[in-house]
């Protein structure tokens, strides 16, 4: 099961993931992504200290928009991670693609 | 497991994995990885060779071996040797905005063999991972 949550904190969007992402709910989170995009946001923060799990379904969500992110200068960053879902990351050479922190005091100031 | 072809089935599929690898003594990385390829390649055929049909099935079975654990998908469906399939460069995932390709660079990644074959109409996937035994 996955649960989205969005906060908006002093200019920054913040996406709260929770549970687990694959290919059967991978589109709640490419919704919500375009939702942050088309309301005109400058920074989006995801929180995945409650991500379980992310399969490529997931993954290929955040792939799908880096060109975008890029052009539009918006900035991603991935905070909170717990290693096993990190190390997902890590295999895929995603954390050398999308900016990853260990917290999100150090994601804000970094 | 028999997994029906629909893609709600991977969150059991993921329970099953769970308490079989659990049993076994592994490392909670080791154990997140494998579940994970297991389910890249399950996804591929649920989405791909049986475009959803939850009518169809897949079945996976589990088999330890000394100093080897194998997992053995076999489907009825259109085969698809990911070996034959040519791995995506990163960044080309990434300049055509694409959301696919990822799964089968973490299976080919995670697991240390993988080996396919068709015959009669019947296709055979197994991903194998090496242990110290």
């Amino acid at each position: 099961m996955l649960k989205i949550e969005t906060q908006q904190e002093n200019g920054h969007d913040i996406l709260l993931l929770q549970g687990e992402v694959d290919a059967s709910n991978s589109v709640i989170l490419d919704e919500a992504i375009t939702k942050m995009v088309t309301d005109g946001c400058r920074s989006i923060l995801v929180d995945g200290s409650g991500l379980e799990y992310i399969s490529s379904a997931g993954l290929g969500v955040f792939m799908s928009y880096l060109e975008d992110f890029q052009e539009k200068e918006i900035d991603l960053k991935i905070y909170s991670l717990s290693d096993r879902v990190f190390e997902v990351f890590r295999i895929l050479g995603l954390d050398q693609l999308i900016r990853i922190y260990p917290d999100k005091k150090t994601a804000l100031s970094s | 497991m028999k997994i029906s072809c629909q893609t709600t089935a991977l969150s059991q599929l993921r329970v099953f994995l769970k308490k079989a690898l659990g049993e076994m003594n592994m490392s909670d990385i080791d154990q997140h990885q494998i579940t994970l390829a297991v389910e890249e390649v399950c996804a591929n055929l649920i989405i791909h060779s049986h475009k959803c049909n939850a009518l169809d099935y897949i079945q996976l079975k589990i088999k330890q071996n000394p100093g080897k654990l194998i997992f053995e998908i076999t489907d009825e469906g259109k085969a698809f040797n990911m070996l034959d399939y040519e791995v995506p460069d990163l960044d080309k995932v990434k300049g055509e905005k694409r959301k696919g390709g990822l799964g089968i660079i973490l299976v080919k990644k995670i697991m240390d063999e993988i080996e396919f074959e068709s015959s009669k109409g019947t296709n055979t996937c197994r991903l194998i991972k090496w242990f110290q035994s």
